[in-house]
């Protein structure tokens, strides 16, 4: 292929596959779609009213205004702020259904759900100022829900997690008052101020942009994180493996795509379920494989080693297998296409979200209080459907990967149950081992080579003694890629990096979750200011992000989250702002005296790396440890000022 | 790479984790589960189960909680390919073979005989000595606090021949850092090798051989966990402060010598909790990156000539040793040495012959700086066996120099005479007494270099108030009796000017937080009539301190407003309290034991507590291991004291303390002290017969009971009472 539509070869295969069989891909429809109008691109079409649609010619010429007068600058402002408040209402809404399900865990001994992570609930009962004093877990565990529920609806106050970060951070988001007060109040609001006629000045709008994103990463997907933790078990390192090799010819494959682990975790039981093997068995089976697709992958791996057939652009591919016997979806990142390629297999297609049906799809309606029989109806409709199977054309690569870098995970692992904390990794930060340390996460974008950024981009951090941390399916790809292995230390990370992942034994890329566990990200980064030596807020650290393939809007929310909590976030593909000078002179310049962090764009990924890199020795000089630090001999009077 | 040395090690804890099983178990069948356990003479349980996780262990059965937890933390031997992280693995694993270690430790005490020896350095055909007592810590812990002792080594294994073994511990012992032995390989390790050349071990000579067994290495760390816990102020079961506290105060390090098996891999993997890295002689890799440690975590090789001071440097350690001219080693290391009258070349002084020592402060030109004479014959012209007379004549001159200062500084000479190897001295003023062994002279040693060994100390420790130091050393008994009378003259003046110095005489009293390398929360609060706890600095002392080093942990304090002038309370004192114990004590009175008492760091030399039933008081000296009135060894009592906490009832003081004007005051002084153990007693005899006579009570000092007479309170109780002890007239002390 002259043009390979990804670095992955098992998806130049598929496509060359689907080629021959007549089948559509995402990448068909991209090829139709361009070339992309210029005016949406750059964020300057106007919707909000029906006095137009309006847009704002990027070349200067008329028109500059919309019809209501609104400039450029106001546009790309309210469409800019609309993405981050589907982005937080998509995290959030998600980090709802997991309350409830908390609360169900606590209320109904007979709900298949457990507490199943004691010592996280009760650290979050801390944050939430629940006392735990001789409390079943079942009383904190609904105390806990109840809290995190009413952080959604309140409407006074500040929400609970804001605790969780550097006490420096909290002071700045006061004195601009953006600390969110209710998650759906914030989302709510900006929707408001963003319709026709509010908010006209996009330096305030972007500010209650801050804050509505302020109410994703430090409520609804810390929500979502942590009470997942709590229900499901916190992560820590796993084993696993990634790819389209990993459907089985013999099994049962069961898929599940989308976001929400409620089911899926469901599903990873039923898989297991004796009666349910034995069925698969009788049915000419060898067993059941359940694998994942985008971040419901990631749940399921994280927490159980499940493996991962793709990220979200590979969700067709699978199907185009032929030998998916049922894919699961339930929201978030779905592609409406699925059931007309599946009508060309035996694959049957399943919503389970009332939230989100498809029309050709079969729809079950599975909440919480039914999820088990739910998932064990699935799983045996799947076993059914097994002999319809035709020629199936699985693809034989697939790579192992270690997954399941929670906060927890991280902690314990630098240093045991004894001496487990931050202080290696700060330490190794300020003596230069390693450099800083770098997200990045986000979606992929059939606009550029498949994988090609997150993978050339982690490629060239490693390799200057960066430490990557990964979530969504930017980890999917880079675990494609093999740097999710601890071998991988070796072979791609410099040799600072490399002597500190032989050190601890871990990869030199460390896989955290799905997409709201970028908010394990936001814990990390703020345990590190706590630990010392790195400055007094996260701001000061040296840090960076990226999402260099992004597509959704939550990608904006979470890139205005970790902004607005002081990190410099760089994005790939190209950013919705460029039709005005003056909003990206707001957030790529005005932001960091704001925020102390700040947005970037640039569709290169070895740009990118620059960039990062860059920041990264910027801060260090300013902390003082440019070039690492000096061994220091403590004499008697030295020892008394140190602290025990 | 390191994952071969996490495998490695957790291969070792899971083999002595099995091996504490089965011995356990064994221990059992044969005695029972109701068998005690104990470390003898120790206030503490098993130190490290006790420290690390709480635990109260006092029978073989309550080891098997123990097992438990070391079973729980073992953790899976990494894989060959795509293996999970595995330093927090390998740090469980090392946690687990301290439990182990303790397990089997504890196991061997329950038999008889001891396998180890409850003296304080090896006797003929028994070589090891197992854990420390509670006296040995106290009298050590105040080494390690004020930098006599920087750290340990604990050397595992044995050197490639005897003659590294004994250059690796003089080494050692010249940087003042104590030598923890034990683990030895197929029969061999450096205590034997130390032993097969005749070399002095024990506590008083720094090198310290455990045991033989891998296991007796807990005995190193269970004496870091003990400081912690007695100093330190860490609760039991408070890990992360027992272990940041070993961290960033206890300065030790693992010597891992010749191979290097899964089991010694292991120990160094439980050191490493504690913050102490291993440095190897052998090639088992390296953990360089830093976090756990100060700095590198396991380094290795390193060739023997260099591995003591790599060993510093990884530990991050900063040791500055005044550099004195003489033939021999020297160092704190030496000061326990003894020298046995067959080992002897000379002696001088003593009971036999005259002598003195006097130190005096001259004009800056009457001082030619590094003179000095030896007057009378030298060491080579003597016979070997000789007794002569010996006298030092000192003169220092400095424009920080104070005539308050001389008796500290002359004082010192004692210490600084023994720190040569070879050298023995004893006493002070006109009662010294020095040996010179046959070695030391076979070496080269002469009597000016005495000269050399006062002049270099003296710059080096009190350089900030003293430029310029001759030393005159007279052998002859015509010159030292021409000039004792001088020295006389002066040291009756310098008692009169002590006599003279009250509490109420002066405005500032000093501070000593010395200890708060060790005691982070503790102040001491020294007055002209109170000394500091462990006896070892008085008001003098700290002024001269606090001259030689204004930012130091001696700093004067204003008295300011009186607030209470019986119970000793001033409100300058007060608010200093408050500041430099970091906000946790809010007031102290110097004179009470009831109310708002001083604290201590744990390097007390006393303790005193109050006796309810009889109305008074008992005095313990920690070297009494017996029982006391109080239902409690003094092991025990000092836990109650220690690590700066406020004890109502109880106080820890220097001996001296108890003959001042000032002792428990405010509750009726030494009239209080209804026990006090009988060398205590006797030592004390002149003062406590003055006090009893300043009192009209003539035997007050026999109406004292003691150990001989009294173990229980009640027994106290009937003694005094037969005695008509006046502290049952005295009024209720609550």
């Amino acid at each position: 292929m002259s043009n390979p539509k990804s670095i992955d070869s098992t998806v130049n295969e598929m496509l060359e596959h689907a080629k021959t069989r007549g089948l559509e891909t995402i990448w068909d429809r991209a090829d139709e779609q361009k070339p992309h109008c210029v005016y949406g691109e750059r964020g300057l079409c106007c919707r909000a009213c029906y006095m137009g649609p309006c847009r704002i010619n990027p070349t200067g010429k008329k028109p500059q205004k919309g019809v209501c007068g609104a400039t450029a600058e106001v546009i790309v402002a309210r469409n800019f702020a609309k993405m981050i408040a589907s982005g937080t209402a998509a995290h959030s809404d998600h980090g709802r259904e997991v309350a409830k399900t908390l609360l169900l865990a606590a209320t109904n001994p007979d709900s298949g759900y457990a507490i199943r992570d004691v010592r996280k609930l009760k650290r979050v009962a801390q944050v939430f100022g629940i006392s735990i004093q001789d409390k079943p877990k079942e009383k904190m565990a609904l105390e806990v829900a109840e809290r995190a529920l009413a952080d959604f609806g309140r409407q006074e106050g500040e929400i609970s997690f804001i605790k969780v970060a550097p006490e420096k951070r909290q002071a700045i988001w006061r004195k601009l008052g953006i600390v969110p007060r209710g998650i759906d109040r914030e989302v709510v609001e900006m929707i408001h101020r963003t319709s026709m006629g509010v908010d006209q000045d996009h330096r305030n709008i972007m500010l209650h942009g801050a804050r509505t994103a302020l109410a994703d990463g430090w409520g609804g997907s810390m929500v979502a994180t942590e009470l997942q933790d709590i229900l499901f078990g916190t992560p820590s390192p796993i084993r696993g493996q990634v790819n389209l090799g990993v459907l089985s010819k013999t099994d049962v494959n069961v898929v599940v795509h989308g976001h929400e682990p409620v089911l899926s975790e469901m599903l990873a039981l039923a898989a297991r379920d004796k009666e349910l093997l034995d069925l698969a068995r009788s049915a000419g089976a060898t067993g059941i494989t359940l694998a994942g697709i985008c971040c419901t992958a990631n749940e399921v791996l994280i927490r159980h080693g499940l493996p991962i057939a793709g990220n979200v652009l590979q969700q067709e591919l699978a199907v185009a297998t032929g030998a998916v016997d049922a894919m699961i979806v339930d929201v978030q990142c779905i592609m409406p296409s699925l059931p007309q390629l599946c009508k060309n297999f035996h694959t049957l297609l399943i919503t389970t979200s009332p939230k989100a049906k498809i029309e050709g799809a079969r729809s079950m309606n599975i909440q919480a209080e039914n999820a088990y029989q739910g998932a064990r109806t699935i799983v045996r409709e799947a076993i059914a459907n097994y002999a319809n199977r035709g020629a199936v054309d699985i693809p034989r690569d697939k790579m192992d990967l270690v997954a399941g870098f929670s906060h927890e995970a991280i902690t314990y692992m630098l240093g045991g149950s004894f001496r487990g904390s931050y202080v290696p990794l700060n330490d190794n930060i300020i003596n230069g081992r390693i450099q800083g340390v770098a997200g990045v996460v986000g979606c992929s974008n059939p606009k550029t080579t498949h994988d090609k950024g997150h993978v050339g981009l982690v490629e060239e951090l490693i390799a200057n003694d960066i430490l990557v941390v990964q979530t969504g399916c930017s980890a999917i790809a880079c675990a494609k890629a093999g740097f999710l292995t601890p071998e991988s230390a070796v072979k791609h990370a410099g040799k600072g990096l490399a002597e500190v992942c032989r050190a601890v034994g871990m990869p030199p890329v460390l896989h955290s979750g799905s997409c709201v566990d970028n908010s394990r990200i936001l814990i990390a980064l703020s345990e590190m200011v706590k630990v010392g030596g790195l400055g007094q807020d996260i701001s000061d650290l040296p840090v960076a992000g990226a999402a260099p393939e992004w597509m959704s809007e939550k990608a904006i929310a979470i890139g205005q989250y970790f902004v607005a909590s002081g990190v410099f976030t760089v994005f790939g593909i190209g950013l919705p702002v460029t039709g005005s000078e003056l909003f990206c002179r707001h957030i790529f310049e005005e932001y960091k005296d704001l925020f102390g962090g700040h947005w970037a764009a640039q569709p290169d990924q070895t740009k990118i790396a620059g960039l990062i890199i860059d920041h990264i020795h910027a801060k260090r000089e300013k902390l003082g440890i440019g070039k690492g630090k000096e061994r220091v001999l403590f004499d008697m009077e030295m020892r008394r000022q140190l602290e025990v | 790479m390191s994952r071969i040395i996490a495998t490695r090690a957790i291969r070792g804890a899971h083999k002595l984790v099995a091996r504490a099983e089965r011995e356990l178990a064994a221990a059992i069948a044969e005695k029972g589960p109701d068998t005690r356990v104990e470390f003898p003479n120790t206030g503490y349980y098993l130190p490290i189960s006790h420290g690390i996780l709480g635990l109260r262990i006092e029978t073989l059965g309550g080891l098997l909680d123990l097992l438990a937890e070391a079973k729980e933390l073992l953790p899976p031997v990494p894989s060959e390919n795509l293996w999970l992280p595995y330093l927090g693995n390998t740090l469980d694993a090392g946690m687990a073979t301290l439990f182990a270690d303790e397990i089997i430790e504890a196991v061997k005490y329950t038999r008889t005989p001891l396998p180890y020896l409850p003296e304080t350095h090896p006797k003929e055909g028994h070589l090891w000595l197992g854990a420390a007592n509670d006296v040995i810590m106290r009298e050590r812990g105040i080494e390690f606090v004020d930098n006599t002792a920087p750290g340990f080594a604990a050397c595992v294994g044995y050197c490639p021949t005897n003659e590294i073994a004994v250059r690796i511990a003089r080494e050692l012992q010249e940087k003042n850092l104590y030598v923890f032995m034990s683990a030895a390989t197929e029969g061999k390790s450096m205590a034997r090798q130390l032993a097969e050349e005749g070399i002095e071990m024990g506590w008083e000579t720094r090198l310290v051989p455990f045991g033989d067994d891998v296991t007796a290495t807990i005995h190193a760390l269970g004496f870091s966990t003990r400081v912690a816990l007695s100093f330190g102020g860490a609760q039991p079961g408070d890990y992360q402060r027992v272990l940041r506290y070993n961290k960033n105060r206890v300065f030790a390090f693992v010597l891992a010598l010749g191979p290097v098996d899964d089991e010694k891999h292991a120990q160094a993997a439980g050191a490493i909790n504690y913050g102490f890295p291993t440095i190897a002689d052998t090639d088992i890799d390296n953990i360089l990156p830093t976090g756990i440690c100060t700095y590198e975590h396991v380094v290795s090789p390193v060739p023997h000539d260099r591995i003591v001071s790599k060993a510093i440097e990884v530990r991050g350690l900063k040791i500055t040793v005044t550099r004195v001219p003489i033939p021999v080693p020297f160092g704190p290391a030496f000061q326990g040495e003894r020298i046995r009258k067959e080992d002897m070349y000379v002696e001088l002084a003593g009971t036999e012959k005259h002598g003195f020592e006097y130190l005096t402060g001259k004009g800056m030109e009457e001082v030619e700086d590094g003179k000095i004479e030896v007057v009378g014959p030298e060491i080579d012209e003597v016979a070997e066996g000789s007794q002569l007379p010996l006298a030092f004549w000192v003169e220092v001159a400095g424009r920080q120099m104070q005539a308050d200062f001389e008796p500290i500084l002359e004082r010192r000479l004692h210490d600084f005479m023994n720190m040569a190897h070879g050298v023995f001295h004893m006493g002070q003023r006109d009662i010294n007494w020095v040996r010179v062994s046959k070695e030391a002279k076979d070496k080269g040693l002469r009597f000016r270099h005495f000269g050399s060994i006062i002049h270099a100390k003296i710059h080096g420790e009190f350089g900030k108030i003293v430029d310029k130091v001759q030393v005159k050393i007279y052998t002859r008994e015509k010159e030292i009796m021409d000039l004792i009378e001088t020295a006389r003259k002066a040291y009756r003046r310098r008692d009169e000017r002590l006599a003279g110095l009250t509490d109420e005489a002066v405005e500032t009293f000093y501070s000593c937080t010395l200890c708060q390398s060790f005691a982070p929360n503790h102040v001491c609060v020294i007055t002209p009539e109170r000394s500091g706890l462990c006896g070892a600095y008085n008001w003098l002392d700290g002024k001269a301190a606090h001259q030689i080093n204004p930012t130091g942990p001696n700093q004067p304090i204003l008295k300011a407003q009186v607030v209470d002038a019986a119970r000793g309370q001033w409100q300058g004192i007060n608010e200093f309290v408050f500041n430099a114990s970091h906000k946790t004590l809010q007031l102290f009175s110097a004179y009470s034991i009831i109310d708002n008492p001083m604290t201590s760091c744990g390097c007390f030399e006393c303790i005193s507590c109050v006796l309810p039933s009889t109305n008074g008081i008992m005095t313990v000296y920690r070297n009494f291991p017996g029982m006391t009135p109080s239902g409690m060894k003094f092991s025990t009592l000092a836990g109650t004291v220690g690590g700066g906490l406020q004890t109502p009832g109880f106080i820890g003081h220097s001996k001296r303390y108890v003959a001042s004007g000032k002792f428990i005051s405010a509750e009726g002084g030494a009239k209080r002290v209804v026990w006090m153990n009988r060398d205590l007693k006797e030592e004390l005899a002149p003062e406590l017969r003055k006090i009893g006579r300043g009192e009209g009570i003539e035997n007050f000092w026999e109406m004292i009971a003691d150990e001989t007479v009294a173990v229980t309170e009640e027994e106290v109780l009937a003694y005094i009472t037969k005695m008509n002890h006046p502290a049952l007239s005295m009024p209720p002390l609550f």
